[in-house]
């Protein structure tokens, strides 16, 4: 390199955070010492606009063509200080990012003096690489300008017309022969106890009337292929195979109840699940005639009975239940058992306190003394121990509805490896950041909506909807999308085409191709997220990730162990 | 700004959420946010349930995001105050404050709040520090550009002799901007009910009564004690009890609502004491545990069993002060007791109601409250619709929510939005 090395260093009090177990001015004081550094400074916040302008200003005075920001976390500032290099007229991956505030001042917060050292070690690490960092030029590509949207409940028909609203056609998947999802199963709706057929019928025909949503029916997914902008999509659509091709694809697959097989005597025609109950009211074949006690329970098999989470839903579908029969039938008692009531939010308090007027008893139990059902002489017997009096008090019940929890589909899985995006603990499709991200995955082009993220709601399922679509829309409607260019490359002089970074890459990004030259890797830049797992597993020492080159990392290694850093 | 822009009304992190999209998708965005910051309440937080994410270590990328964006245009200090035309060619108005000093000329250095001698207490601090009559709200405010208060001002003169950049303009007046935008989001969150008026707990009255914000202040590392958790008389705390649904879930005063977020962030707010001082006794006490978000039931869990946080179910009927200011807790377990938990210190979990000035914004916006406040829904089961056409919602300000909610709230409602920007063919008036 004929260029002469010039590395600014910005290290970061963030407020207290480091500066007040980190000793800043030393630190800044030893990062002058280190070759190629002409410039270093502290900041009380490096990422505040002060902060960053102080790193555009030095960057023209000191003609720096290398900057250091030791500070905090690249997950979260990293696109910050890169961007604000890009703005100084420096390429963005001439910036390296020293991680002070959680690998010194946050471990080390009762060794104030070791952390300094620490971060002594890591800023000399960080000179070290920078000096042999390159310059990368982000990829650009082409964006289909169409989605498919996976699953037609209420969130994938919000997320659907959203879409074609905005102007992009819109390839709709639904396994069943009809669209609607789980609300095809529900009677009434809380909080306006609206007739769930009613409700979905506006909704199906707005869906099937859009020129620019196209439907496929009794279709499921064989295969996903490709990248963000340009995925293929293979279809089996009523047992014939089809391929679409999309630029973003939203998972609305929902959820489906828990079968509490083994549970609270479940099963027959007197222990029942919610659903069930609700098509029984929907058909209106439930007979009513022997019905004086409708015992419901909650939180059967939920919050660490059989799954640990609670499924938000079924304490307010339980009350609407209960309400819908006391309302019906004044002379029947129902009582809820449950344990914490979740009638969050505004509307669903006050519809608790409706159904508390309407006559709906609720008794509590604590979470460790579940209510037991037993059969004794032909009766059904509830043992619901009271909370506030500490009594076990039995109930003859000749319903018993059982409030279970939204579980994930069985195909999930399947959908998951296809899409290769990860599903959480509880088995529910996992965001790119549980605050933040709601939304996303972290594979980009890929968006998630509805039941299929967790129970939720109708109202939440549709607000996810319309959410899963904005997200979506902003790769269409700019027609790019640019990719970070920290990926692998091959040299296809030293590969002989084992195929073992094609069998370790989790995204398939990388492939053996045929080549004149014999069998070769090959990598596809936009779909490579640059874990390194290909390079580090090839036995030629064929693959070199750009920003993590081998020179690069050797480089950092060595100034970790020998203090003076060799420039 | 022509029409095919869009105004969003609140700067916190739905209405950035919003804006943000929006902006991606190459559409012209006008933020409107009230105070001298966007970032909004979450900026306020230490961390956040479930992961314990420190707030503004994750939302300061996101507001400089926001307001560097090129096609997001953000008005701090500002408020809409009129509202005309319909959906597609909104004519609005915008009253700019004035800060007193040059937006254009402050690189916000601070040297005039180094030589303001005024000691003003900080709202955003929940006033529990004093600031300058010039000022930035907190660190990492975005725009980082100061104001004076020149309500409190004792008009010395000092500021405008140290301002090397002759940034302090006294005679600023207020400026109003004028433009038209195809749609409106309006995101304006929440503010916390002052619960003094539930005088049975004594806030206001005894010393070591606090709010949950509050207390989020004390234990951030940021904040105005260093994150040292300590009552008022300077002394250490032992025993701490939070309590759930002070004001809210009570019809005294017309709010029967629940606030859906307070028992996760006494949670957290408990779990951040553990971590902090394994030794303090922490105590919750609620009436129903409303744990529903993905992972919280989890979090709680944790809570219970991996810190001993302490969960009592009982509402308190009354605080009594001791002499040594220590706290009488009363609260009845079951039918036939009343017991009394001794503690040093109370954090009053207070209900979060719609964020003043929104009945005036309302009345400029043309849109229909609900009796608590919220913004009405058209729809009741489309959480992004208010009464009028072309102006969405997103937020607290429409029910209550918690922040991944909220973003997805702010994202579904930039897609309203989109749907009258881009689409067209809904209320598509000439191509």
């Amino acid at each position: 390199m004929t260029e002469e090395i010039r590395i600014g260093v910005f290290i970061c009090h963030c407020g207290i955070n480091i500066g007040g177990v980190v000793d800043v001015p030393t630190v800044v004081e030893y990062a002058s010492t280190l070759p190629n550094v002409v410039h270093a400074e502290r900041n009380l916040y490096t990422c505040s606009s002060e902060g960053l302008e102080s790193i555009k200003a030095a960057i023209k005075e000191h003609n720096l063509n290398r900057v250091i920001v030791a500070s905090c976390t690249p997950r979260t500032h990293e696109p910050l200080f890169r961007a604000t290099c890009k703005e100084a007229g420096l390429n963005p991956y001439l910036f390296e990012f020293v991680n002070i505030r959680d690998q010194c001042s946050w471990v080390h917060m009762h060794e104030p003096e070791s952390a300094t050292e620490k971060a002594k070690d890591l800023v000399r690490m960080g000179v070290a690489k920078a000096a042999r960092l390159e310059p990368l030029e982000e990829l650009t590509s082409d964006v289909i300008p169409s989605a498919v949207v996976i699953g037609a409940g209420i969130s994938g028909m919000t997320a659907a017309l959203s879409l074609a609203r905005n102007g992009f056609s819109v390839h709709l998947i639904e396994k069943e022969k009809e669209i609607g999802g789980m609300l095809r199963n529900l009677y009434r709706l809380y909080p306006t106890d609206e007739l769930a057929e009613e409700f979905l019928e506006q909704r199906i025909k707005a869906v099937k009337e859009h020129k620019r949503i196209a439907l496929h029916l009794s279709t499921s997914i064989k295969a996903v292929e490709g990248y963000v902008g340009k995925f293929k999509v293979i279809l089996d659509e009523n047992g014939v195979e089809k391929s679409i091709d999309a630029g973003v694809i939203i998972v609305a697959t929902g959820a489906q109840e828990f079968e509490p097989e083994g549970l609270y005597e479940y099963g027959g025609e007197r222990v029942i699940t919610q659903l069930q109950l609700e098509e029984k009211l929907k058909k209106g074949d439930l007979d009513w005639a022997g019905i004086k006690n409708v015992v419901m329970i909650q939180c059967a098999g939920a919050r660490g009975e059989v799954v640990g989470y609670c499924s938000k839903i079924c304490c307010m579908n339980g009350i609407k239940n209960a309400k819908l029969i006391k309302e019906a039938h004044p002379d029947i008692n129902v009582f809820i058992a449950h344990n914490e009531l979740q009638a969050y939010g505004e509307e669903y308090e006050l519809y608790y306190r409706d159904a508390k007027k309407a006559g709906v008893r609720f008794l509590r139990f604590p979470l460790e003394r579940r209510p037991q059902v037993r059969r004794s002489d032909g009766k059904l017997i509830v043992d619901v121990f009271h909370e506030r009096m500490q009594l076990d008090i039995p109930f003859e019940a000749d319903l018993v509805v059982l409030s279970v929890p939204l579980v994930q589909n069985p195909d999930a899985t399947q959908l998951s490896k296809m899409l290769k995006v990860p599903l959480g603990q509880d088995k529910f499709f996992f965001e790119a950041h549980i605050k933040l991200r709601p939304v996303d995955f972290a594979t980009d082009g890929i968006f998630l909506c509805g039941t299929a993220h967790g129970p939720k709601d109708i109202g939440e399922s549709i607000a996810q909807g319309y959410a899963a679509a904005s997200r979506a829309t902003i790769p269409l409607a700019r027609g790019y999308v640019h990719s970070e260019p920290i990926i692998s490359s091959v040299n296809e002089e030293l590969c002989v085409g084992c195929g073992i970074c094609e069998s370790v890459c989790p995204y398939g990004a990388i492939e053996v191709v045929e080549t004149e030259e014999g069998r070769r890797a090959r990598v596809t830049g936009v779909k490579c997220k640059g874990c390194g797992t290909c390079g580090s597993s090839c036995i030629r020492r064929a693959i070199k990730m750009y920003h993590f080159t081998d020179e690069q990392l050797m480089a950092q290694e060595r100034a970790a162990v020998v203090t003076e850093v060799i420039s | 700004m022509t029409v095919k822009s869009v105004l969003v009304i609140g700067g916190g992190v739905a209405g950035m959420q919003a804006a943000f999209d929006l902006a991606e998708a190459g559409i012209k965005v006008c933020l409107v946010e009230k105070t001298l910051s966007i970032g909004g309440r979450m900026a306020q937080l230490d961390k956040t349930f479930p992961t314990n994410d420190c707030a503004i270590c994750i939302l300061a990328p996101k507001m400089m995001d926001c307001y560097r964006h090129e096609n997001i245009e953000v008005l701090t200090f500002s408020e809409v105050i009129s509202v005309e035309g319909e959906v597609g060619s909104f004519k609005v108005k915008i009253l700019r404050r004035p800060r007193f000093i040059d937006e254009e000329i402050c690189n916000g250095c601070g040297d005039c709040a180094r030589v303001c001698p005024m000691g003003i207490l900080n709202k955003f601090d929940m006033d529990l520090r004093v600031r300058g009559g010039a000022y930035i709200p907190f660190l990492q405010a975005v725009p980082l550009i100061y104001a004076l208060d020149r309500e409190k001002c004792m008009r010395c003169g000092l500021c405008k002799v140290v301002c090397g950049k002759d940034a302090i303009q006294y005679d600023q007046k207020p400026e109003i901007v004028e433009m038209t935008v195809s749609a409106t989001i309006v995101a304006t969150g929440f503010d916390a009910l002052d619960p003094s008026s539930i005088t049975e707990y004594g806030y206001g009255r005894y010393d070591n009564v606090i709010t949950a914000l509050e207390f989020e202040r004390l234990i951030c590392a940021a904040g105005p004690t260093g994150g040292h958790v300590m009552r008022k008389d300077g002394k250490e705390v032992k025993r701490i009890a939070w309590i759930q649904c002070v004001g809210a879930r009570d019809t005294r005063d017309n709010r029967p609502y629940c606030c859906s977020v307070c028992c996760m962030h006494a949670t957290k707010e408990a779990i951040l004491t553990k971590e902090h001082y394994p030794e303090v006794e922490t105590y919750i006490l609620y009436t129903d545990l409303r744990c529903f978000g993905k992972g919280f039931q989890e979090y709680v869990n944790r809570a219970k069993d991996d810190y001993g946080v302490e969960y009592i179910r009982g509402k308190p009927g009354e605080i009594r002060e001791k002499e040594d200011t220590n706290l009488e807790i009363f609260y009845s377990p079951s039918s036939d007791k009343v017991e009394i938990l001794e503690v040093d210190m109370v954090v009053l979990c207070t209900a979060l109601i719609p964020s003043e000035g929104v009945e005036a914004l309302a009345e400029v916006l043309g849109v229909e409250l609900d009796e608590y406040k919220f913004f009405k829904l058209k729809d009741p089961y489309n959480f992004t619709e208010t009464t009028r056409d072309g102006i969405f919602v997103a937020g607290y300000c429409q029910a209550p929510r918690d922040i991944p909610e909220c973003i997805a709230h702010g994202s579904a409602a930039a897609s309203r939005a989109m749907e009258v920007v881009l689409g067209g063919n809904r209320n598509e008036k000439s191509q």
